[in-house]
């Protein structure tokens, strides 16, 4: 049965540039479109511009040409307000470094998203959270606070953060760089999941090769290019 | 909404920084504790002087003067204008008017009832001698109506020993200034004997002292019933001296003063031309206590200003992390008034309690004074608006000392910060 493809995110004529010291362009002519429950990865240099692109796409960056639109909303029209909460409802962030409150626990800051949304009633969500632990094997962390524990710890914390508010896209600028071939495997079947459970857009920047070929399509960037789709 | 949890982030945010906003809470903590500390004080010892000149004053006194005639017989001649000649003819001397007040009752009736008047309480002075042996002391005996006096005037904070219904129960009865008694060795109970300018001489019993702080007042004036100290002027039921006004608003005492003139033909003067230096006494003591208040104050929210500003520099990566999960501008912004205020109202609580509490000890301290008698410990004024305006002060205070760092802390670029590591 062929399923009819529900379009996500449409990228157009999108450029880059930074001024400081001297302008130079990072991302050039970027077109792409992304459809709901994809699984897509993003290779590519280092220096060629993919954190850049991830900050734009994740409504972070605003500083940019070109169009885009994500879940039917045209976002450079968007007030930063609006885009705060686009960004708490449709989209999950898994930095290339994880970054957790250091004053707050696990719990609490994977909890920290679900909080703003405001969706559920807080112990739903404590609940929820807690499943997302699970699922990433951390669940006897939750009390601990952020400063207590490892890098690939914490990056694993981050990915269940991302998840939380079950986004429509969950972006991640490396996220398994820091785990072992066997905890990389975790996740990448955790974002599986999420696409068979919720039809979860994934867009994955990502150095790992073995990781990039099980997703359904890689993007291949160069130089601020796109080179292959 | 997320409302809760912006709370709970400036809430953990205050305590991870415990020193630091203990620090800066101690600030307002200070400022408050000074400004009701000084406000009670200062507004006690108001009280005090306004106990001492304003309370037993009356806000308009009608009353008799001698003054020089006003027509004399020259310039009633139209050939003599007084713009074009010096008169040097001036002989008529001025009119024995009655010292009575004519039209009294006219003006006490016509007044009780006025809503701006809370009471009208008549008096007669009279003059006597205060009689021992072969001694005459020059004296002032005054008729009055002991309980409205008490209740209008404040009369029996000055009132030693006995009271003013002691003298209203004793038609004979007279409460004696306690220089005159300490002078002529007299005791309540005894009777001393006067004898008016007239000659007439006779006995009041003595039921109070009574001590004003001013010797010249003490040394000379007695209290007695109006009937008596009309019978001691020699003057009938009708006479009267003095009709002192107690107003509900003091600001209508000039108006009032200006009216009685008109409409009476008597002299009226009002509490604020009576004592014009008084009130600029009180003001300028106000206005320190507040500029000293408000420059402590001010202090404390500098000390809040720059511990948040150091706070949002430690909690760059903090903002750019609850910006990167969608937490907006505004967000960020009341997490950082929040722990302004959380600091403030730490502090200002603690200031309340601790100015509360300097209050009662001041208020505990022993203060005597020749001058009001009843009066055995420091005044303090424990008034809760004082409570009340120094909590809002100090929120107020917190509240533009925390916007301006968290308006920066809004405004920090996620993206400058997560690239940047
Ligand atoms: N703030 C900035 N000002 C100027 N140039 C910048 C700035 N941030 C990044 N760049 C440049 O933009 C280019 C793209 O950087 P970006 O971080 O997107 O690379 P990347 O593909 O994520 O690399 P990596 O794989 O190492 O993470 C780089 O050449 C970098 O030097
Ligand atoms: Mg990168």
């Amino acid at each position: 049965m062929i399923m009819a493809k529900e379009e996500l995110l449409k990228v157009r004529e999108l450029n880059k540039f930074f001024h400081d010291p001297t302008t130079i362009q990072v991302l050039r002519d970027i077109n792409f479109d992304l459809y709901k429950g994809e699984y897509v990865s993003i290779m590519g240099k280092s220096g060629c511009g993919k954190s850049t692109l991830l900050y734009i796409l994740s409504t972070m960056d605003t500083d940019y040409e070109g169009h885009i639109k994500l879940n039917g909303i045209n976002l450079s029209q968007q007030s930063h307000n609006e885009l705060a909460r686009i960004r708490n409802e449709y989209i999950g962030f898994v930095f290339q470094f994880h970054y957790l409150l250091p004053e707050f626990s696990i719990l609490e800051n994977v909890m920290m998203p679900a909080l703003k949304l405001g969706k559920y009633p807080r112990d739903q969500i404590e609940h929820k959270a807690i499943e997302k632990l699970k699922l990433l094997d951390i669940q006897e962390l939750a009390r601990k606070k952020a400063t207590q524990v490892s890098g690939g710890q914490k990056q694993r914390v981050a990915i269940a953060r991302a998840l939380i508010n079950e986004p429509l896209i969950i972006m991640g600028d490396e996220p398994t760089g820091n785990l072992d071939s066997k905890n990389a495997d975790t996740v990448f079947h955790l974002f599986k999941e999420m696409i068979e459970e919720f039809n979860t857009t994934l867009l994955i920047v990502t150095h790992d090769e073995d990781f990039a070929k099980r997703t359904d399509r890689i993007i291949t960037m160069s130089d601020g290019r796109i080179i292959n789709l | 909404m997320g409302n809760k949890v912006l709370f709970k982030i400036a809430r953990t945010h205050v305590y991870a920084k415990r020193k630091q906003s203990v620090i800066a809470s101690l600030g307002v903590t200070f400022g408050i504790g000074t400004f009701i500390i000084l406000m009670s004080f200062m507004t006690g010892l108001n009280g005090l002087l306004d106990g001492l000149i304003l309370n037993r004053t009356p806000h308009v006194r009608v009353y008799n003067e001698i003054q020089p005639s006003e027509t004399q017989p020259i310039t009633t001649n139209s050939e003599y204008p007084n713009n074009k000649f010096f008169h040097k003819i001036e002989s008529i001397k001025p009119k024995a008017a009655r010292s009575s007040i004519r039209n009294s009752i006219g003006i006490i009736e016509g007044y009780e009832s006025d809503k701006r008047v809370k009471g009208i309480t008549p008096q007669v002075s009279a003059r006597v001698f205060y009689k021992s042996g072969s001694v005459l002391l020059n004296g002032n005996l005054l008729g009055i109506n002991p309980e409205e006096e008490a209740r209008l005037f404040n009369f029996d904070d000055y009132v030693l020993h006995g009271s003013p219904t002691d003298l209203k129960n004793n038609s004979n009865g007279i409460i004696l200034g306690a220089g005159v008694a300490k002078k002529l060795s007299l005791e309540i109970g005894d009777y001393i004997p006067m004898v008016n300018p007239q000659g007439k001489e006779f006995k009041l019993k003595i039921v109070g002292l009574f001590q004003s702080g001013l010797a010249e007042v003490d040394n000379i004036q007695s209290y007695a019933n109006i009937a008596a100290a009309q019978s001691a002027a020699g003057e009938g039921t009708g006479y009267f001296t003095d009709i002192h006004f107690k107003l509900h608003d003091i600001e209508y005492a000039t108006q009032m003063a200006a009216e009685l003139e008109d409409l009476f033909g008597v002299h009226a003067i009002d509490i604020h031309r009576a004592n014009a230096q008084f009130d600029t006494g009180t003001s300028i003591r106000n206005l320190i206590t507040y500029a000293v208040s408000i420059t402590l104050l001010i202090v404390a929210g500098f000390g809040i200003y720059n511990i948040l500003n150091m706070l949002i520099y430690e909690k760059m990566n903090d903002i750019a992390i609850l910006k990167a999960t969608g937490f907006s501008g505004s967000d960020v912004k009341r997490i950082f008034i929040y722990q302004a205020l959380l600091i403030g109202l730490m502090g200002g609580s603690i200031g309340l309690l601790a100015g509360f509490g300097m209050s009662h000890v001041i208020d505990n301290a022993p203060f005597e004074t020749e001058a009001l008698p009843t009066i055995k410990t420091f005044p303090v004024n424990f008034d809760p608006w004082f409570y009340i305006g120094g909590g809002i002060f100090a929120m107020v205070t917190t509240f533009f000392a925390g916007y301006l760092p968290a308006r920066k802390a809004s405004k920090i670029d996620p993206v400058e910060i997560l690239r940047g590591q």
